[in-house]
This record gives C-alpha cells, sequence and structure tokens, in this order.
C-alpha cells in the first residue's frame, strides 16, 4: 500500500526549477575552476541547458507554447554559438600551441 | 512513475554535471556532459515537451556534443593542470555563486501557486508547437537561417588553415 502510494505521487514542478537552479550554479562553478578551454565552454552548455529546462517547467505550469518555442531558439542559438566558438578555439589553438587558458591571457589587464 | 522517473533522471543529471567537474580529461567530460542532456530530455519528455525532447537528443547529444569531441580529438587535448585559478574568481566568483544559488532558492521556494507535473492532459504536439512557430513566429525563425549561415561561414574563415592576418604577409 505504502509503495503503491509512492508510485502514484507527483512531482511538484519547484523540483525541476530547483534541479535547474543547481545545474546553472555547478555550471557557473565549472566555468570559474576548470583550466582547459574546452571543458570551459562545455560548462557554458551546461549552463544553457539548465535555463532551457526551467523555461520547459514554466511552459508546463502556464500550459503555453511559447516557453517551448523560446527552447528551441535557444536550442539554434547554442549549435550557431558551439561551431563559432569551437573555430575560434582551434585558430586560438593553431597560434598558441596550448588550449590552458592560463596560458592564453594575452589580453588580460 | 513519474517520481521514480524523476528521481533516477535528476539524479543521473547531477551526477554527470558533477563528474563533469571533476574529470581532469576534456574527453571524460564531454561524455558526462553527453549524459547530462539525455537525461535532461527525458526531464522534457515527463513535462510534455515531446519535441523539444527529440530536439535536445539530435541536435544537443548529437550534433553539438559530436563537435566537441572532434575538437577534443582534433587537438589531441591532454590532461588539464590543475592550478589555483585567477585571485578574483576565487574571491568573488565562488561567494558569487553561493549568492546566486541561495537567491534563487528562496525565489523558486516562495513561489505561490506552482502545481505539480502531470502529463496526462497536456502533452505539448509537435503540431501545436509549429502552428504557433510557423504564423506568429515566423520572421523570427527566419533570421535564425541567416544566423546559421552566418555561423558557418564564419567558422570557416576562422578554422581555414592558414586564414587570418597571415595572408598579409604574402
Amino acid at each position: 500500500m505504502n509503495s503503491m502510494h509512492l508510485i502514484n505521487q507527483e512531482v511538484p514542478l519547484a523540483w525541476y526549477l530547483l534541479l535547474s537552479a543547481v545545474l546553472f550554479c555547478l555550471g557557473v562553478v565549472g566555468f570559474l575552476i576548470k583550466r582547459n578551454l574546452i571543458t570551459v565552454f562545455m560548462s557554458i552548455e551546461l549552463m544553457l541547458n539548465a535555463v532551457n529546462l526551467s523555461f520547459v517547467t514554466f511552459a508546463h505550469q502556464w500550459h503555453q507554447v511559447r516557453g517551448q518555442i523560446f527552447v528551441f531558439f535557444v536550442m539554434m542559438v547554442a549549435a550557431a554559438e558551439a561551431a563559432v566558438g569551437l573555430a575560434i578555439i582551434i585558430a586560438v589553438f593553431r597560434v598558441r600551441a596550448t588550449l590552458a587558458v592560463d596560458r592564453i591571457d594575452l589580453m588580460k589587464l | 512513475m513519474h517520481l521514480i522517473l524523476f528521481i533516477v533522471f535528476a539524479a543521473l543529471c547531477l551526477i554527470g554535471a558533477v563528474n563533469l567537474l571533476l574529470q581532469t580529461h576534456p574527453i571524460n567530460s564531454a561524455l558526462s556532459l553527453i549524459v547530462v542532456m539525455t537525461s535532461l530530455a527525458v526531464l522534457y519528455l515527463l513535462l510534455g515537451a515531446e519535441f523539444l525532447a527529440a530536439a535536445q537528443v539530435i541536435v544537443y547529444a548529437g550534433a553539438i556534443m559530436v563537435l566537441f569531441t572532434f575538437v577534443v580529438m582534433l587537438l589531441n587535448a591532454g590532461r588539464e593542470e590543475r592550478t589555483l585559478g585567477s585571485r578574483a574568481a576565487r574571491i568573488v566568483g565562488f561567494p558569487a555563486v553561493a549568492a546566486i544559488m541561495a537567491v534563487i532558492a528562496t525565489m523558486i521556494l516562495r513561489i505561490q501557486g506552482l502545481g505539480p507535473a502531470v502529463i496526462e492532459n497536456h502533452v505539448t504536439s509537435t503540431n501545436e508547437l509549429s502552428a504557433v512557430l510557423f504564423t506568429r513566429l515566423l520572421l523570427p525563425f527566419e533570421v535564425t537561417s541567416v544566423l546559421f549561415l552566418v555561423a558557418i561561414l564564419g567558422s570557416v574563415a576562422l578554422a581555414r588553415h592558414g586564414g587570418g592576418e597571415r595572408e598579409d604577409t604574402k
């Protein structure tokens, strides 16, 4: 009886939002602690995904299609951004021969 | 059923994200990011967004991560060495992350009227989604195709062998 209750229990939407917040913060932490250019870029993708999850959650809450369409646009922009960003990483690697962000600090004050 | 699926895939998401931070080799980070994205697709399905779940698998876990792993292998990226990072990141960054997390969590817990997630009565079909996308939002949709064209040209120009300033010296 107790296990049936557990199976049929509903999930509050606040849990989805909390998961999205935790994923976003993990992305920010990754952006700060990772020392490799490519993994820093992956942390940005993680943040984009976390925000997408909260968009979908709110679209579910208010039964709106527009939230999901916004996620669709975010996905398209992320694809374009990944292509250009990785091309920039390849160009940087060709000049500096390293991917460590500590050694790519030409523009640092 | 919903609860069990949510717990399993939310846990997979979090484990993948933490693993992304802990791994030192970029290819391991890329593989754990694929785990995160695929389990997010399942969570989208639980929220009734079936088209987005498919797009998440195809675009993110497919196209974008293939690009990432391709670049990791192309550049032969080795193990990253851990350094302390910049002082600004330590002094400002981590307290800022904690503050952001605290603010977002309190805001979420204070929101009134958030219902439970149920998919029985509301699954957004691709039909509904495309009806709005191709009528009311047709102009932004077409503008993104221009964005893609610019992105393709830009990435080809940037990654071209010997591109950029080297041509001036010829």
